[in-house]
């Protein structure tokens, strides 16, 4: 099934997908059209709940069964899918068309080795017998730069790292050569630095091989990474359309603009740009408005927009959008995307530490799974989840600490949070020794350090109302007096604009973002010293992030709280941090002032950090930085520096021996590595664009 | 659509609407009412007194005795309305005997752990290692059948899996980020406990409790047929079947009567587990 180059190899006509629930019919995707050519990635992007999976599944007619498509054809070589019986469609499923999934752990089979799991795809639908199918399935795993895919053959999926599971599902989806590859926001789940090399080998497929590729992800960033059309939906419509340079550089789609804004901009350093959050909420597909989907929301709206469902239209420059002011958009708007400088931090006040750390130890005893631990005779293994940190935090301030998963960040906040008792090393928190687990410590300074956690969902006890959750801490503290609670809990809701109709309300009719303002109000109500936040925004939607961003640097400024900010986001950090320490397997490796970090002289894995955040503008040039392998286990770290095994710049065994120096740039901004600082500041910058 | 609960009321509304929704709790509820109305109603509706010897023994159903009479002649439906009784009192008594001492065991040794967990995990071990029903035989035969020590057994019985679950069920609420975010602001224990964790895990208890009272008739019915249970001559399901076997070929009404009956309460109290469970996994 070749088909010539100018045919699109799927198109999708005005299709429209119901879901029928209780509250009655919701129609998840409306009148979208969309068409992808050969050879060509087709990014679509947008919110959760936009409908962006509801129509990826509609295109592998694989709904669930209280979906259906109700209107629209999706024509993949010009074969209607929608009207292919059960045998057609197992034909073209995982043949013609693959599928790569958000959670490759869940995708894999756990009981069966990485082997059988890639043969059967060619035995089913190619009918090759054992052997050709297993050369077959090896040349494949090359193919996507699987390392010894021998031994990865015969391996179990918890045997491999979440970067490898991934390549083994590309592998698996192109088995077969299939004419569509669909992926499912592939690098979700993954860190940035593994995120970059999985679009590394989706740019080489496309390049290469020619796949054609429907790449859907929430991340601005990835897309513009990967794609070359870009699709943007919002609630169940497709807004706008266009080559990913327009749609980046030049948006015309309120939303799209509005949704690039709202992303935290990292380039040559010391560029900031407020982030400007999306008010109100995406309207029920229940209930979609007459007008305009995107009119209660957009800055831009007219009385045409509340009365008027506008069409999706070619805009002056060749893309389309629909909005009937596509072609006259607000020069504020602009403006603001464009924006210079706007420093949104608040400086540090004093000198006098809040917060200072000082050789932090933190290990977890590791269990022996193995025979000789169950009888005893196992050597006692250590888990150095933080080894050896020293971090000071001044009043006001905020520290954000950065590195991949498993590098001890959250490790530390429960430290400091006395959530998890230190093993050795120093706590003094205004002036009080706090190396010792929350219990223990005196209960006057309680109320002084807060902490906000990074899962929405269990944040909240779900038997209790909003109202009780942030009524319990002033209760408690005695923040004010007895009869003033309930007012003060209101003044607490407005202040995370969510007013006191929400007082009432149990966690489970809260949307993420609501619960994480109702954590943050938690967390300020008693107001605290410092406030240990655990990546409280990883799990929001772009609109949301910047929406609660904006929260806490209001509630920063009114209380003058200091920050420890955790997340594996430099953008985050670029907006909320004054200083940022880098964290690599238990140990810092930089740490100074934010500016200072998006510039030589860093630290290789910074540089390797900062080389692979997904930034949508794509006239940004960086330099391709990937770190090899995986991190090592903290169980048996590496010798000397512990970088050593992943670095780019090794300089030699010294690096393996010893462990290095801290290299003092300034006096805030120092580097843990045995690289002379001359040769650090001569390294080529990761931006480079000269703004 | 879903509402603030404040008064038992409101509560109680709530807890109808949503029982409503699940067929299964539906016709699990109906059933357990059902028999619950026969117990409170018995003396009104039986025909007989339970205990009164009448004329003629072991006889076919008819218009007088719809069930027939039992080897002392007494009315089987009438000995079988009574009979519930033991069944609606006893069964539910016993297993919230058994929560109310389990249930404070499981949540300190999941919320404790070390050497509390190990210490009160042990001793649940050497509960759960002797067969069930040979505790219930030791403690009757010791003390004697009478309805007092057939409670505590059975709550002793149901002490070493309750603790298990209880405290499997803290494990993962006790990761929470709310259990974390309490303990920041000095909460004590207690608060945690109680206010935190227990809301938390009462629902899979709730199911639990449902399927052990299914449980502890069942154990009142074996019980009985063994002779350990409720002293004759109160009429109890287990040993009206006990008693009826040796007619069970010429006149199978005597047992299949308490059969039928013991068996269809333990089926709606599983049909209202699972509606329940049902309900809660819609949330």
């Amino acid at each position: 099934m070749i088909n010539s180059p100018k045919a699109p190899v799927l198109n999708v006509e005005a299709l429209e997908v119901v879901y029928t629930t209780r509250a009655g019919p919701a129609k998840a995707v409306r009148d979208v059209s969309l068409e992808i050519w050969p050879g060509k990635v087709l990014g679509l992007v947008g919110e959760s709940g936009c409908g962006k999976s509801t129509l990826a599944f509609a295109i592998m007619n694989y709904l669930t069964d209280n979906a259906a498509i109700s209107a629209g054809r999706i024509l993949f070589c010009d074969q209607d899918i929608v009207r292919m019986n059960s045998r057609e469609l197992r034909h073209i499923r995982g043949n013609e068309i693959a599928m790569v999934y958000q959670d490759p752990m869940a995708a894999l089979n756990p009981s069966l080795r990485i082997g059988p799991q890639l043969t059967e795809v060619l035995v089913e639908h190619k009918g090759s017998s054992g052997v050709e199918a297993r050369d077959a399935c090896i040349r494949m795993l090359q193919r996507v730069h699987m390392p010894d895919p021998l031994a990865v053959m015969e391996r179990y999926c918890h045997q491999l790292s979440g970067g490898q599971q991934q390549r083994v599902l590309i592998a698996m989806a192109l088995l077969t050569n299939p004419a569509l590859l669909i992926m499912d926001e592939p690098t979700t789940g993954l860190d940035v630095t593994v995120e970059a090399e999985i679009l590394d080998l989706i740019s080489e497929l496309k390049r290469e091989f020619d796949t054609t590729i429907l790449f859907i992800s929430h991340s601005l960033g990835v897309i513009n990474r990967v794609a070359d059309q870009v699709v943007v939906m919002y609630a169940g419509e497709l807004v706008e359309q266009g080559s990913a340079q327009d749609i980046f550089l030049d948006p015309r789609h309120p939303y799209t603009a509005a949704l690039l804004r709202c992303v935290p901009k990292i380039s040559a350093g010391v560029q900031r740009t407020t982030v400007r959050p999306i008010r109100g909420k995406v309207p029920s597909l229940h209930a979609t408005p007459s007008g305009c989907v995107f009119e209660s929301r957009c800055d831009r709206a007219r009385d045409r927009c509340r009365t008027e469902h506008p069409e999706i239209e070619q805009t002056a420059d060749g893309h389309w959008a629909r909005c009937f002011y596509a072609d006259s958009p607000d020069p504020a708007e602009l403006e603001a995307l464009r924006a210079g400088p706007a420093d949104t931090r608040v400086s540090p006040i004093g000198d006098a530490p809040v917060l200072k750390i000082d050789g932090l130890r933190t290990y977890y005893k590791a269990k022996d799974q193995g025979l000789a631990g169950i009888a005893g005779r196992h050597k006692q293994g250590f888990v150095k989840a933080v080894d050896n940190v020293s971090l000071d935090l001044g009043r006001n301030s905020t520290l954000g600490i950065v590195g991949e998963s498993g590098c001890g960040k959250t490790t530390i906040a429960k430290c400091v949070a006395g959530l998890v008792p230190p093993n050795a090393g120093k706590l003094d928190f205004i002036g009080i020794d706090i190396a010792k687990v929350v219990e223990q410590r005196p209960v006057e300074m309680l109320k002084e350090l807060q902490m906000i956690f990074q899962n929405p969902d269990s944040t909240l006890n779900p038997k209790r109302t909003v109202g009780e959750a942030i009524a319990r801490p002033l209760q408690l503290f005695g923040t004010v007096p007895q009869s003033e609670i309930r007012n003060e809990v209101v003044r607490l809701l407005d202040a995370v604009r969510l007013g006191e109709e929400y007082y009432d309300r149990l966690p489970r009719q809260l949307s993420g973002g609501e619960k994480q303002r109702v954590a943050l109000a938690r967390a300020f109500a008693g107001r605290p010293t410092l406030v240990l936040c655990d990546e409280p925004l990883s799990s929001l939607d772009v609109s949301v992030q910047a929406a609660v961003m904006n929260l806490l640097q209001e509630f920063q400024q009114e209380y003058g709280t200091a920050m420890v900010f955790i997340s594996h986001d430099f953008g985050v950090v670029n907006q909320l941090c004054s200083s940022v320490a880098v964290m690599y397997l238990g140990k810092i490796c930089e740490t100074g002032p934010t500016e200072a970090l998006f510039k030589p002289p860093y630290h290789p894995y910074t540089g390797a950090l900062l080389a692979a955040i997904p930034i949508p503008d794509p006239t940004l040039e960086r330099n391709s930085i990937r770190l090899l392998g995986t991190v090592p286990s903290a169980l048996d770290p590496p010798s000397g520096c512990r970088f050593h095994t992943r670095c780019p710049r090794k300089i030699g065994p010294i690096c393996e021996q010893e462990t290095p120096p801290w290299r003092e740039v300034t006096q805030e901004h120092r580097i843990h590595c045995h690289i002379p600082l001359k040769e650090l500041r001569t390294v080529d910058p990761v931006f480079r664009t000269e703004q | 659509m879903i509402t603030q609960v404040s008064t038992p009321l409101a509560w109680l509304h709530w807890a109808i609407s949503d029982l409503a929704r699940s067929k299964s709790a539906t016709i699990g509820v109906m059933i357990i009412l059902a028999w619950v109305f026969v117990a409170i109603a018995a003396p009104l509706i039986s025909p007989y007194s339970p205990t009164e010897m009448h004329n003629a023994r072991l006889e076919p159903p008819s218009p007088e005795h719809w069930l027939g009479t039992d080897h002392l002649a007494r009315d089987v439906l009438s000995r079988l309305f009574w009979g519930t009784r033991v069944v609606v009192v006893l069964a539910p008594l016993s297993v919230f005997l058994g929560i109310l001492i389990a249930a404070p065991l499981g949540l300190i040794s999941g919320y404790v752990g070390g050497r509390v967990d190990t210490l009160i995990m042990r001793g649940v071990d050497i509960l759960l290692s002797f067969p069930t029903l040979l505790i219930y035989i030791l403690i009757i035969t010791t003390f004697g059948p009478s309805a007092v020590v057939v409670i505590i057994s059975i709550a002793l019985g149901s002490i070493p899996p309750i603790t298990r679950i209880v405290r499997s069920l803290v494990l993962d609420v006790r990761t929470k980020d709310y259990v974390s975010a309490a303990r920041l602001r000095g909460e004590r224990r207690r608060y945690i406990l109680l206010r935190e964790i227990l809301p938390n895990v009462s629902g899979p208890i709730i199911v639990d409790t449902m399927i052990r009272i299914g449980y502890a008739i069942m154990a009142i019915g074996a019980l009985g047929f063994l002779g350990l249970g409720i002293p004759p001559p109160t009429p109890d399901w287990g040993g009206m079947i006990n008693e009826g076997r040796q007619w069970i070929f010429a006149m199978p009404w005597i047992v299949l009567a308490p059969a039928a009956a013991l068996s269809s309460v333990v089926i709606g109290l599983n049909l209202l587990a699972d509606g329940i469970r049902e309900i809660a996994q819609q949330r």
